[in-house]
């Protein structure tokens, strides 16, 4: 089966309400609330209603809850392992190691 | 189908308790996490290693399978013994292992398909998308790409095999992307609706591809901006020249100055990894390559410099 198939590149060129976050990573708001206040993600906007969140928050909240699920850890020690991996591959790059 | 030895991949002896399993697992789930490490391999790993825990972790599956006797080694030729019926007699359906799923034939033969879970579908949702909570579980997968591919956009068709899930059979499905110009290493394509389905014909989730880039002979990438060490010879440091320097949109002419040292960084503005918003260089790194003095002659061309050309790098040292 051949499809024609139109995608959506997550880069800077898109932002998501909560709405439409949640509804992405078919998660409960509770889950973003909850990741905002661990510093994992940082949305732009004062109230939840106006908030908007760059296309790298679906990102880190697909692996935030992998990392929960797969690995047991809990809501700290996924965000500090995000950051920890968030360094990893930026000094990858830079010794050009992939 | 082949047999898994499933101590072995979690590398355990065959009287392993259950805590040592627990151990074993957690230590060799973190190393191999997809998320976590980067290595092609580390998925295969990840999703054996869930399959060996899942089995030995349930007392009635690890007594079942430890009945086929510890002669078998893995990879072997084998059928289940006649009249093999494994039952879970908890009756429920049973999923605490990786979120990528897809067990072996081994697996799904011995203990059926309760690896295959949907468990992150079920993470359940509230007020607003209450019927949202039947979407099929999102699929995620690697794609890989060239940096000319990522410089220039492209197309390119991928063919993605679902497995056999829930009982109803698999298809490879063709899907053509579109690749922007100026998409990043980690950077996600979404593609609705080509994930699993629930249940047949029901609402599927969402295909994620996460862009890798191919490793390229000479370019290195960070962010936006590429980098190129360029290997020149010392007149040309030293009298200044005209080089033509291959970038990801093809060679141009860079002009280098006169007393250039290895080192020197030189920007070619825009030929990085451009996307409409925003642009990306590419840095140029010259490193001063000398040539071999075989000959009397080089020698010689070399002994007359040193005397024609006093010079002392080294005299920040003092020494």
């Amino acid at each position: 089966m051949t499809a024609k198939q139109t995608c959506t590149v997550l880069d800077d060129t898109i932002t998501f309400n909560l709405n439409e976050l949640c509804k992405v990573c078919q998660v409960k708001d509770e889950i973003v609330h909850d990741m905002i206040n661990e510093g994992i993600l940082s949305p732009v906007g004062n109230t939840p209603q106006n908030w908007t969140f760059s296309a790298v928050s679906i990102k880190k909240i697909q692996v935030t809850i992998r990392l929960q699920e797969d690995l047991g850890v809990n809501l700290p020690g996924a965000a500090l392992a995000l950051e920890l991996l968030e360094e990893i591959d930026g000094l990858r790059s830079r010794v050009g190691e992939r | 189908m082949e047999y898994k030895d499933y101590y072995s991949i979690l590398g355990l002896a065959k009287d392993a308790t259950q805590d040592e399993i627990k151990r074993a697992y957690r230590k060799l789930a973190r190393k191999y996490h997809p998320d976590v490490n980067k290595d092609a391999e580390a998925e295969v790993k990840f999703k054996e290693i869930g399959e060996a825990y899942e089995v030995l972790k349930d007392k009635e599956k690890r007594s079942a399978y430890d009945q086929f006797g510890s002669n078998w080694k893995e990879g072997q030729d084998f059928k289940p013994p006649p009249g093999w019926d494994f039952r879970d007699f908890t009756g429920e359906r049973r999923y605490s292992g990786p979120s990528s799923s897809g067990f072996s034939d081994f697996f799904e033969t011995l203990f059926g398909g309760s690896g295959r879970g949907s468990h992150h579908s079920a993470r359940g949702f509230s007020s607003f998308s209450s019927n949202l909570a039947e979407r099929g579980q999102d699929v995620r997968a690697k794609l890989s790409i060239t940096l000319e591919e990522s410089y220039s956009g492209s197309r390119k068709s991928i063919s993605l095999n679902r497995g056999d899930v829930h009982g109803y059979g698999g298809e490879t499905t063709s899907l053509q992307v579109t690749i922007p110009k100026g998409i990043l290493e980690g950077q996600q394509i979404r593609l609705e609706g080509q994930g699993d389905a629930l249940v047949e014909n029901g609402r599927k989730g969402d295909l994620f591809l996460e862009v890798v880039f191919e490793p390229h002979p000479f370019f290195t990438v960070v962010q936006r901006d590429v980098s190129l060490v360029l290997p020149v010879t010392p007149w040309e440091a030293a009298l200044g020249a005209t080089i033509k320097v291959p970038t990801l949109g093809g060679p141009v002419d860079l002009k280098l100055p006169p007393g250039s040292q290895t080192g020197r960084k030189m920007r070619l503005k825009g030929k990085g990894l451009s996307s409409l918003k925003q642009s990306g260089d590419q840095y140029v790194i010259l490193a001063v390559h000398i040539p071999k003095a075989e000959t009397e002659k080089e020698r010689s061309v070399y002994a007359e410099m040193a005397r024609l050309m006093p010079f002392n790098p080294r005299s920040k040292f003092g020494v």
